[in-house]
């Protein structure tokens, strides 16, 4: 590219051009250097979090999310936008530079892009430029004339961002005119004074503009050029040094956002990452009550938040109406930190942030799905902010009294529900069902390779009792050599480490992990998402577990488990089926094919799959503690749960989680839906159909377990 | 034998059911005692109060002060002190005045006191013997209670049927100048009513009440549909006011309110007193409960053990047909 | 001001299932779990206000064996100042009167403006409260659902019948008996109770208070539990065995029976 004409030609600049363009540079470059250093000043009085490990996943992590765009096609024609956005910056950014660098050494060629690749460059980069501020009208008509639903503010949050938006739209499109423009009037300057000049792509922008400003005197177009250049790069620097004030920070974060993003699933952030347990007693407080005791990434991610709303849209505690969105408790948080930490003045004290920034009931809505953080294409994590301020209430002893009871028996019982401790296994030993299976307790007389964990809601529920049975005949059915805890047996304390008592779920961890290891077995098998996750993920020195699911899904294939045809059941032959996937079974530990391969292994059985599968699955409410507190909603979740089900076309839902058993079967009563939805865990359905010669009689009354007949 | 006071309630010049209660209980201590009736108060509401008691009590002692126009426990405390004789039994109604009043009045009168007391099985040597509860009334206990210097006790009210009773003289004693000034440093400022709610459950001839078995605010609508169906009222046991699932206004029980429907429907509730307390007129009822062990079934006319979740909508769908009117 | 918090160690309803031991002489004991009575709990948490408002300390005070010193610590932890455990075995099967006794002796060991119990405990009988102050001599007002100071004087509201509040004056000191419900108990968890694992509590015996022995005590009593047993049921309700759908048929039948219905 050769640079711009000699600028003797221009004669109104007060200073000679060269050295305004220069200036520019180096306030531009300070002013960004400048303000970047302050809002980096709360990341080293954050806390600690060790992100510098494995180097070479996080770069491929990056090239998958960052560089690949992975998430954006989950929104189909906003995917597509950015795509072309983030493509076309990318590409421009060379040209970009060159035309900066331009203003100050006009013969200016990037290396390697002299000469025919340059050319072809040029070529793509008019292109390129054309479809960024095509995408930019495009952006701009759908924020004014469409608003889409998800970008909307709601009048507690403050004022709608629709202006702002617009005005950075607005910005980048005057960047590609201005780009476009300088290359038009060069072009066709040269054109003019019958010197070489490039062709500029074909119907692109520049080329347009070529067109429009082709017979204009030369000394006119060399304003242009010189305008051009100096609005590119004005509008350049201001965008640069703007983007830090709003959502468009994400354009520089979000390469380290997603570089340092969290790699594991499913797993809770300590306590403080540089303390370790033994000494979490000498800290003085617990949790995230002011903002410096969020930790560095955190606070990077709030700098990151491109506010598209994705994760407040998919949200279910949002989409019934509990004062929690995922999107504002970033935007609030970010507002806080340019509040506290701005880039002109000193910054403030520290105040707590919960009944000024947060409320307490936003914080206890969450009932940490996962929805929120697996839309989000810049990976900003959730639910450890959400524990970590959980944490600090709970340090503070302001917790919903709601919760109080169940954690307090919880800590005298083991379980939520208060109930003794040598009553945790009777379910086993009801008479009908003694008759037909043994179940094996643990208990120091008894071995067994594999261990079925419970758990309290299955141990103790008069309902959910019956998957227990279901669980162990199917286990016994395939000859597994298992057994169970029995009152050794605490609750997993999944919640309770989610609600934010950590040392609660220490106790009841250190508990469990001793009997299982006394028990001796080699692997565990639940049939509890909340428990598969939590001795997945939250214990450590435990044998590998596994969900039923998987372990039906292997026999199925293997051949071990055969099944009778659907329509064996009577009352199952009008029944379509479709499967609900549990938040802590599919989003967290990404089992979604294993269930349904064991459906699909049910000679006859219809299944239909709603809008909202796998890692779209709606939450049907939340599991353990969630139960007990006392959301203000305006309706339940799942409520609108068994509604995408009928509107799938299913009349029975089939989960394997037994809370999302108790919120749906609740769902359909409040629903009005008895008759028309029924719901069944998986392995009572297994159990209703495995091939099983030495099981009771499948046509007597066995335990169906289905609501509303 | 000592002498057996009855500390008699009154509001607005009317004695209060516990009165003949109070009566009763002193038959199962003494069969042939005629107890004294004490009434404190002032001006023409004590009066009405006198002249509206029933027949049985051999001597009535009025104690009119100006001090005492609401009755004060402290102040009340005081001017029993002042005249009741050494030894004496007082029987008082387990209420909120009773629990005020008594614990106190037993110290000043270095007498035994017993509490909440439910059955009475006479007199062995020094020793009155009385049946209460404890937990909660999840087990009843036989206790001995000292009366060798008299005693305080406070009687449940509803736990002993009035009788009828061999009519006894009635002689009215007034005691005001034994008594004289009476001082407190408790003073009573006023009464603030509880807020009225949108449905007044005392008016109602079927009650539907739900308790801790209802479990969550959001099945309360259950509840309030079958209520809707039949015509009925909602309405409930204290922890579900704890837990902030209904208004104040629906409470039945001895701090909420009290009810005289002709029937009532307890679903989901275990059947502590102060409940039932709240339930006067022995109306027909009806129990459902999960737990087959439940206190209320003792005092119900009719039981189901079922969950109370499934019940509600099946009889509410019933109802319906029941009515004649369409489902929804 | 120095605010005193009688409490009780109790077994937890919720938590227990009470039943007749097999002997049929007392409740079975063997796996009960134990926790601060629910109304002292209550009374605490109101103390703590109380003193965040108008400066001042909390004592929380207790008569056990050395089990007592578990409760104690779960009211330090939720923010007490002092804990006191009053333990000797002469106590032993003190009635009522006889625990009042020994709380009398306490507190005319220190000076507290105001004195709290809860309304009742496990055996229902509502009387500690009530007895303190006439020992005191100090004003009383039992089942106290909101308290108010107000130019140096208290102000309280009463649960009466109806749901209707009772608002009284009461000088200082005085002693009030607390209602379940009067505020929400901040919670307490199992860090808050390492974190005061090893703050000292003063364990006093007969000796130390100067207890009027002659009210205490087994032999003392003037009430005493001979037993527990659970009443013979009487003729109880009527007992529906049928299908659900029979059920609902035959409680319609009855409601429209028995003038249930308009």
């Amino acid at each position: 590219m050769v640079g711009i004409y000699s600028l003797q030609h221009v004669v109104d600049w007060l200073v000679p051009g060269r050295e305004l363009f220069l200036a520019l540079h180096v306030l531009g470059v300070a002013c960004f250097i400048y303000i970047v250093s302050k809002r980096l000043v709360p990341l080293p009085r954050a806390q600690s979090d060790p992100r510098f490990d494995q180097p070479l996943v996080r770069m491929g992590r990056v090239f998958k999310f960052w560089l690949g765009q992975w998430k954006h096609p989950r929104y189909k024609f906003a995917g597509t936008l950015h795509l072309l956005i983030f493509a076309g910056f990318i590409l421009l950014a060379l040209r970009a530079f060159t035309v900066l660098i331009v203003g100050v050494s006009e013969n200016f060629a990037m290396p390697g892009l002299s000469g025919k690749t340059g050319q072809i460059y040029d070529l793509i980069t008019d292109y390129a430029a054309t479809v960024v501020f095509l995408c930019m009208a495009v952006a701009a008509v759908r924020r004014l004339v469409f608003k889409p639903a998800r970008y909307a503010v709601p009048a507690r949050y403050g004022k709608g961002h629709t202006a702002d938006a617009v005005f950075l739209l607005g910005l980048i499109a005057m960047l590609m005119v201005a780009d476009s423009l300088f290359a038009a009037s060069r072009s066709a300057g040269l054109v003019q004074q019958g010197q070489p000049a490039e062709t500029l792509a074909a119907f692109s922008l520049p080329w347009m503009l070529q067109m429009a400003v082709g017979s204009l005197p030369l000394a006119t177009l060399w304003g242009l050029n010189v305008g051009a250049c100096l609005v590119h790069e004005i509008t350049f620097y201001f965008l640069l040094c703007y983007r830090p004030f709003g959502i468009q920070f994400h354009v520089e974060t979000s390469l380290f956002s997603i570089y340092f993003s969290k790699l594991e699933r499913g797993t809770l952030k300590p306590v403080r990452w540089d303390v370790p347990e033994e000494r979490l007693d000498q800290l003085k407080s617990f949790g995230v009550k002011t903002f410096e005791d969020f930790t560095w990434k955190h606070i990077l991610d709030f700098y990151s938040c491109a506010d598209c709303g994705r994760c407040a849209e998919n949200c279910p505690s949002n989409a019934v109406g509990r004062p929690l969105a995922p999107r504002f408790l970033t935007v609030k948080a970010r507002d806080y930190a340019f509040k506290h930490y701005p880039v002109i003045g000193k910054a403030n004290n520290s105040k707590p942030l919960i009944g000024t920034v947060f409320s307490e009931d936003e914080i206890w809505s969450c009932t940490t799905c996962g929805a929120c953080e697996e839309e989000c294409p810049l990976l900003v994590e959730y639910i450890d902010k959400i524990v970590d301020l959980r944490r600090g209430m709970i340090d503070d002893g302001n917790v919903p009294q709601s919760l109080q009871k169940p954690l307090k028996a919880l800590e005298s019982r083991g379980n939520p529900y208060g109930k003794i401790e040598k009553k945790r296994a009777d379910w086993a030993k009801t008479p009908d069902f003694q008759q037909s299976t043994k179940v094996k307790v643990l208990d120091g007389k008894n071995a067994a390779d594999t261990l079925y964990f419970v758990d309290s809601i299955t141990s103790y529920d008069d309902r959910m009792q019956s998957i227990g049975r279901a669980t162990a005949r199917i286990l016994s059915h395939l000859g597994k050599n298992f057994g169970i805890l029995g009152a050794a047996e605490k609750d997993s304390g999944h919640e309770v480490r989610r609600f934010g008592e950590e040392m609660l779920f220490m106790a009841l961890r250190d508990h469990n992990t001793e009997a299982i290891k006394a028990s001796g077995v080699q692997r565990i098998v639940t049939a509890d998402p909340h428990a598969f996750n939590a001795l997945k993920h939250d214990y450590e020195d435990v044998p590998p577990v596994e969900h039923i699911s998987q372990v039906l899904a292997r026999e199925a294939r293997a051949g071990n488990l055969r099944f009778n045809a659907a329509d064996n059941w009577l009352e199952n032959r009008d029944r379509v089926y479709t499967y609900h996937d549990p938040c802590y079974l599919g989003r967290h530990n990404q089992v979604y094919d294993d269930p349904r391969d064991v459906l699909d292994s049910i000679p006859g059985l219809n299944r239909v799959e709603m809008q909202r599968s796998r890692d779209r699955s709606f939450c049907c409410g939340g599991g353990g503690l969630m139960l007990f507190y006392e959301p203000k909603e305006e309706q339940r979740m799942g409520v609108m749960r068994v509604r995408m089900a009928a509107e799938a076309g299913a009349n029975a839902i089939v989960t394997a989680c037994p809370f999302c058993m108790v919120n749906i079967e609740d769902a359909i009563k409040v629903a009005g839906m008895e008759g028309k939805m029924s719901v069944i865990d998986l392995t009572e359905l297994v159990d209703q159909h495995m091939v099983c010669e030495g099981c009771p009689d499948r046509t007597q009354k066995l335990e169906t377990a289905t609501v509303g007949g | 034998m000592a002498r057996i006071f009855a500390y008699i309630v009154h509001r607005s010049g009317v004695v209060d059911d516990s009165a003949a209660e109070l009566l009763a209980a002193a038959k199962k201590i003494d069969a042939t005692a005629v107890p004294t009736a004490i009434l404190t108060g002032c001006g023409p509401e004590l009066e009405a109060a006198r002249s509206s008691l029933g027949s049985g009590f051999g001597e009535i002692w009025k104690v009119a002060n100006t001090a005492l126009v609401y009755p004060n426990a402290e102040l009340a405390r005081q001017a029993l002190v002042r005249i009741l004789p050494p030894g004496s039994i007082v029987l008082v109604p387990h209420d909120h005045f009773g629990i005020d009043l008594s614990p106190g009045l037993s110290i000043k009168l270095n007498s035994a006191f017993a509490s909440d007391v439910l059955g009475i099985d006479g007199i062995e040597g020094n020793f009155l013997k009385l049946v209460r509860q404890e937990f909660g009334g999840q087990v009843s206990a036989h206790v001995r209670c000292d009366i060798s210097s008299g005693a305080v006790i406070n009687i449940r009210p509803g736990a002993f049927k009035p009788q009828v009773n061999v009519p006894a003289e009635g002689v009215v004693i007034d005691k005001s100048s034994e008594v004289g000034d009476l001082t407190a440093r408790r003073r009573y400022l006023d009464t603030i009513a509880a807020e009225a709610g949108d449905v007044d459950i005392t008016k109602h001839n079927l009650l539907v009440s739900i308790g801790r078995g209802i479990q969550e605010k959001d099945n309360v609508a259950l509840a309030e549909e079958l209520a809707e169906v039949l015509g009925a009222a909602v309405s409930c046991s204290r922890p579900v006011v704890d837990a902030k699932w209904m208004e104040k206004s629906r409470q039945v029980g001895s701090s909420g309110k009290t009810v005289k429907p002709k029937v009532y429907l307890a679903c989901g509730i275990s059947g502590a007193f102060q409940h039932l307390a709240g339930i006067k007129g022995s109306p027909f009822l009806i129990a459902i409960n999960k737990n087959p062990k439940a206190p209320i079934f003792q005092v119900a006319d009719v039981g189901i053990v079922d969950d109370l979740l499934e019940f509600l909508p099946e009889l509410t769908n019933k109802a319906r047909e029941f009515r004649g009117v369409a489902a929804k | 001001m120095e605010i005193l918090v009688c409490a009780r160690r109790v077994p937890d309803t919720s938590e227990n299932e009470i039943e007749l031991n097999t002997d049929g002489n007392d409740i079975e004991r063997e796996e009960l779990v134990y926790s601060v009575n629910e109304a002292d709990n209550y009374a605490v948490e109101e103390a703590l206000q109380i003193r965040d408002r108008v400066g001042g300390n909390v004592t929380v005070v207790t008569i056990d064996g050395e089990d007592g010193e578990e409760i104690l610590r779960r009211e330090l932890a939720m923010g007490a100042n002092h804990a006191a455990l009053v333990a000797d075995d002469s106590f032993k099967g003190s009635d009522g009167r006889g625990i009042a006794t020994i709380l009398k002796a306490f507190v005319q060991k220190g000076h507290y403006g105001l004195i709290l119990t809860g309304v009742q405990a496990d055996d229902g009988a509502a009387q500690v409260g009530g007895m303190l102050a006439a020992m005191l001599d100090y004003p009383f007002a039992s089942l106290v659902n909101s308290i108010t100071l107000e130019d140096g004087k208290l102000k309280v509201s009463r649960e009466i019948e109806g749901g209707n509040r009772e608002m009284n004056e009461i000088d200082l000191p005085c002693v009030l008996s607390i209602q379940t419900g009067i505020n929400e108990p901040r919670y307490v968890g199992m860090r808050g109770i390492r974190q005061v694992a090893s703050v000292p509590i003063a364990t006093l015996a007969a000796s130390d208070l100067g207890v009027d022995m002659s009210a205490v005590g087994e032999a003392a009593a003037r009430v005493k539990r001979v037993d527990y047993f659970v009443p013979a049921s009487g003729k109880g309700a009527e007992m529906l065995h049928g299908s659900r759908e029979e059920n609902a048929d035959r409680i319609l039948e009855l409601v429209a029976a028995k003038g249930g219905l308009k």
